[in-house]
């Protein structure tokens, strides 16, 4: 249920403006791969462009391949609305759909694919998702309440787990912890670990100590200035990155001499 | 520091905030007493009509059954404008935010605006010289194929100056409120949600449904309450279109009458109780008015919790 994905020569464009240069890189399949690099690097639009929500935006597009198992995500006749599907995402700031309950939430992906389920069947998914997101214990009680309701560190994991019922096979994080507060990082950060047993899981964060905790591989981003690309400047395993990069840029940002 | 520097305070803008609570609270009173000063008129002017023996009354059967008539008349033609005017104008307003590229979207939303300006008295001419000879073949051909429904029961009126002609019309006016309203709602949808939705793989119509619909509820409904609000107290476009009657079942056939109009077109020539009468209808008419709204609120107070406001 997890799936590598390869990234082949990419560009991304904001209209005419190049936002993110030519990247290269492997995505291994049931790993944490993080994307670190300083505010506007584009490290969120390089993510972005790995489920096609990139394009969302008006004038937004990409050159490139991203392969999903050999798949290209940008091929002719590949709808983004599949892609999706198959890569979810969580992002910045936790959003539930504040209209429905808890459960609806959770089942708010699976209920597009227009199944029919039982109300049985919906309610092991609902419990099945929960637990995976580490939140059944503290929700189980009431499911029928607006997610809204909940703290923000429950509403992120409640996004996460409307982004598990549907069986993703990879999962994509921009930023998931930078509305929250320490406690409820550290229980998204456990979720991340147990995540990767079964998913492939990419993270975008601004927290260096916490793409060291939770990251198998690390991806520094940097830019050269205003108005200029970003670029992916190098990639490896998070401890050689964090230790012994290759790269002058990436060993000043990682220990904070960096601007 | 001494405690005087804490409990000294910015003259100016201290009397800045007394003249704007001031002037709110002046704004806020002023509101209520209109609203009290004609409601008080309307039932003071009303008293004769209510007590007065029902023979003296027009119809000669009382005031009640003088104005039952026309309520059931005025909530008919509400009725229609809104059952077509809504479904419509929440799929332009859908168009235009959520379809349209944006160079036509900004252009139809000039248009639609551009509807709200034109007088209702246009709008009564046009339904009255042109529309009504122009729709009264479909008239006759739903006396003819629907019949047997007791709404479009023939025959039909020749002249098309019926009760749907006025609610169609009714509907044109109404179209731009509902319109323009829900397209701002819609706009405000926040991007977060949108893009929740289309993460989890939703089309763009699922993601309406998901996140723009829902998020935008509690606005239609308002917004669908503002064009009830006109459409029930609409005066000269009916007065113009409808040619007034009896109460009749059929929607195609001349007859019914709407409060307003009934209002508009027998106060110029209506003297001593028969003034009376006419507010009385006018006192009912606003009591419609203010039900409909305190509904409306109610509807939109009951998923409070559901509402994203928190």
């Amino acid at each position: 249920m997890s799936k590598r994905i390869d990234v082949k020569d990419l560009n991304v464009y904001y209209g005419k403006f190049l936002a993110v240069e030519d990247v290269n890189i492997n995505i291994e399949a049931k790993s944490v791969t993080a994307f670190i690099g300083p505010s506007g690097c584009g490290k969120s639009t390089f993510l972005r462009t790995l489920n096609r929500m990139h394009e969302v935006i008006p004038g937004a597009r990409v050159e490139g391949e991203v392969l999903l198992d050999g798949d290209n995500l940008y091929g002719p006749g590949v709808d983004p609305v599949t892609v999706r599907s198959q890569i979810g995402m969580v992002f910045q700031r936790p959003n539930p759909f504040p209209t429905m309950s808890i459960r609806d939430n959770v089942l708010a992906g699976v209920k597009l694919n227009n199944q029919k389920m039982s109300k049985g069947e919906a309610d092991a998914l609902v419990e099945r998702s929960l637990q995976g997101a580490n939140l059944w214990n503290e929700v189980k009680d009431r499911l029928a309440k607006p997610g809204s309701g909940l703290s923000g560190g429950q509403q992120q994991r409640l996004c996460i787990a409307r982004a598990i019922a549907v069986e993703p096979q990879v999962i994509l994080m921009d930023e998931p912890c930078s509305a929250l507060d320490p406690i409820s990082t550290l229980a998204i950060e456990d979720l991340i670990n147990d995540l990767k047993d079964q998913y492939t899981v990419v993270i975008v964060t601004h927290n260096m100590q916490q793409a060291a905790r939770v990251s198998d591989r690390t991806a520094f981003f940097n830019i050269a200035g205003t108005g200029k690309p970003g670029k992916l400047i190098e990639v490896g395993d998070t401890h050689t990155i964090f230790s012994n990069p290759t790269q002058k840029a990436t060993e000043d940002y990682v220990s904070g001499r960096f601007g | 520091m001494t405690t005087t520097s804490l409990t000294k305070s910015r003259g100016a803008g201290r009397a800045g905030d007394k003249v704007f609570s001031g002037a709110a609270l002046a704004a806020g009173c002023l509101i209520l007493a209109v609203l009290f000063g004609v409601a008080l008129f309307l039932v003071v002017q009303a008293i004769p009509a209510l007590v007065a023996s029902p023979d003296k009354i027009q119809g000669g059967e009382g005031f009640f059954a003088y104005i039952w008539p026309i309520v059931i008349g005025t909530v008919i033609a509400a009725i229609i404008a809104l059952v077509i005017a809504t479904p419509v104008a929440i799929g332009v307003a859908l168009f235009i935010s959520h379809f349209a590229p944006r160079g036509l979207a900004s252009g139809l939303g000039y248009v639609i605006d551009l509807l709200a300006a034109i007088p209702s008295v246009v709008y009564g001419a046009w339904g009255a010289a042109f529309l009504a000879k122009e729709i009264s073949p479909a008239y006759d051909w739903l006396a003819n194929n629907m019949g047997w429904l007791p709404i479009f029961q023939g025959p039909a009126s020749a002249t098309g100056k019926t009760i749907l002609t006025a609610g169609i019309v009714l509907a044109v006016m109404v179209l731009p409120i509902i319109t323009s309203l829900s397209r701002e709602i819609f706009l405000q949808t926040p991007k977060l949600h949108e893009e929740a939705a289309l993460a989890l793989g939703a089309t763009r119509w699922e993601m309406i449904k998901m996140a723009v619909l829902p998020f935008g509820r509690p606005g239609i409904v308002s917004a669908v309450m503002l064009g009830l609000g006109r459409a029930l107290g609409e005066t000269m476009a009916v007065a113009l279109v409808l040619s007034s009657g009896a109460l009749t079942a059929s929607l195609i056939q001349s007859g019914n009458q709407t409060i307003a109009a009934e209002i508009a077109l027998n106060f110029p020539e209506a003297s001593g109780l028969k003034v009376s009468t006419l507010i009385a209808a006018g006192l009912v008419l606003f009591v419609i008015t203010l039900g409909v709204n305190m509904i409306a609120r109610w509807i939109i107070s009951r998923h409070k919790e559901f509402s994203g406001a928190n």
